[in-house]
């Protein structure tokens, strides 16, 4: 039996396995972007995540007696705490910037909001974070605005994404144990205001709240989730143990 | 003694290369931290550039084999993070090197550029100022890709990253 990890661990698990899941997705597009240097982009977008993901699960892993490789190849999906909007699949060129965009814009003030943590670990891991989701949040931004102020195709392909994965983004504020870990409150502000601004600059349109789809943070994921992990684990799983 | 065994360490240490860098040292790029002795163990402390540098492994290899070479031992890696990296700490002959590898070296004052506000950094081979970026995004999470519109040689540039105080990032507006 391992011991059950503390709520504050718990939320740093959420946010690695948010960075992992979504470095793998990014990675999924890896030879086979619009143009090279997007696709040069998208790579180095997703070391990014995978080097933060290291970071944090050294962490978790200190705090629960697991090493980095068993806790990102050896849970199944229902002991991943990542949001849903991160597992969603790429579909197209659009979905992956929406997707990447709308969790960016969420990534980049919880960081600097982390940067002020009592957390010491936590701190230094945000502090430089904080500097690389700055630039994710840049990437981002200006692809869906050149996206929804593009073609009239390039706009319907934004809106339609913008629309299917607005229920997702609920989610990234759900209260959390508060110590040691930014407020989503004025998170859930910085966020919307991002939001407003790029979206008016893409001539998009902000869909309506209503229905939201919950469930990432406690285990309960979509169908395409499972198949992700099973591609993700599968060479780990084949040599359990191996080392470079 | 001791102060010379470390002197000789921290020189073993500082002649490592960054293996996805290697006209330049540890220390050129500032990753070289501190050097320590803790009984007889010599701590060696680096820190990484962004937090995924793919390096860091091979890095701490190469100091242990450096210090090998150099009769020094034993050796302890230690990783920090704090405080954050920043390219301003990339010494002048780091710089220079950069330069005659044909990498343009970071702006010192790093700024934080608007939406679509593209850094044009000199040509490393003309000088010509005249030059377009073509990727923000390079090889290693350190450079970007350029292109001169003057001798038309394609080049890379070292990224501009953190600005070595993190007390003034909060009010930091990445959208302006």
């Amino acid at each position: 039996m391992r011991p059950t990890p503390d709520p504050f661990t718990e939320a740093l698990l959420a946010r690695a396995d948010d960075a992992l899941v979504l470095g793998h997705r990014l990675s999924e597009w890896c030879g086979h972007a619009p143009t090279p240097e997007e696709d040069l982009a998208l790579a180095n977008l997703a070391l990014d995540q995978i080097g933060l993901a290291r970071a944090l699960y050294a962490e978790v892993g200190a705090g629960s007696g697991r090493t980095e490789d068993e806790l990102a190849y050896f849970r199944t999906d229902r002991d991943f705490r990542n949001c849903l909007l991160v597992e969603q699949p790429n579909g197209d060129f659009a979905h992956t910037i929406v997707r990447q965009f709308l969790y960016t814009a969420y990534a980049d003030p919880f960081w600097r909001a982390a940067v002020g943590s009592a957390d010491p670990a936590l701190a230094a891991i945000a502090a430089k974070a904080e500097l690389e989701s700055a630039y994710h949040l840049r990437h981002a931004s200006e692809w869906l605005i050149r996206l929804g102020d593009g073609t009239a195709e390039s706009h319907a392909r934004a809106q339609a994404a913008l629309d299917a994965l607005w229920p997702c983004t609920a989610e990234l504020f759900e209260p959390e144990p508060k110590a040691r870990l930014p407020d989503p409150v004025p998170l859930r502000a910085a966020w919307s205001a991002t939001v407003d601004r790029v979206l008016a600059r893409a001539t998009l349109a902000r869909p309506a709240d209503g229905w939201a789809q919950t469930g990432g943070r406690r285990g309960r994921h979509t169908e395409a989730f499972g198949k992700m992990l099973a591609e993700m684990q599968s060479l780990a799983r084949a040599h359990p143990g191996a080392v470079w | 003694m001791s102060d010379d065994r470390r002197a000789r360490a921290w020189a073993a240490a500082a002649a490592v290369v960054d293996p996805e860098l290697p006209a330049l040292t540890i220390a050129d790029l500032g990753m070289l931290r501190d050097v320590t002795l803790a009984g007889d163990t010599i701590e060696v402390t680096i820190t990484p550039s962004y937090t995924a540098c793919p390096a860091m492994v091979v890095i701490g290899w190469e100091i242990e084999a450096a210090l090998a070479r150099a009769g020094l031992g034993p050796v302890r890696i230690s990783t920090v993070l704090a405080p954050p990296w920043t390219s301003a700490w990339l010494s002048p002959e780091g710089r220079a090197k950069l330069a005659a590898a044909g990498i343009a070296p970071p702006p010192t004052a790093p700024a934080d550029p608007g939406l679509f506000a593209v850094a044009a950094p000199a040509c490393p081979r003309c000088a010509s100022l005249a030059t377009e970026r073509i990727s923000a995004f390079g090889a290693t999470a350190c450079k970007s890709l350029h292109r001169c519109l003057a001798c038309r040689e394609p080049f890379e540039a070292f990224k501009a990253h953190g600005d070595g105080s993190i007390s003034n990032t909060a009010s930091r507006d990445v959208l302006s």
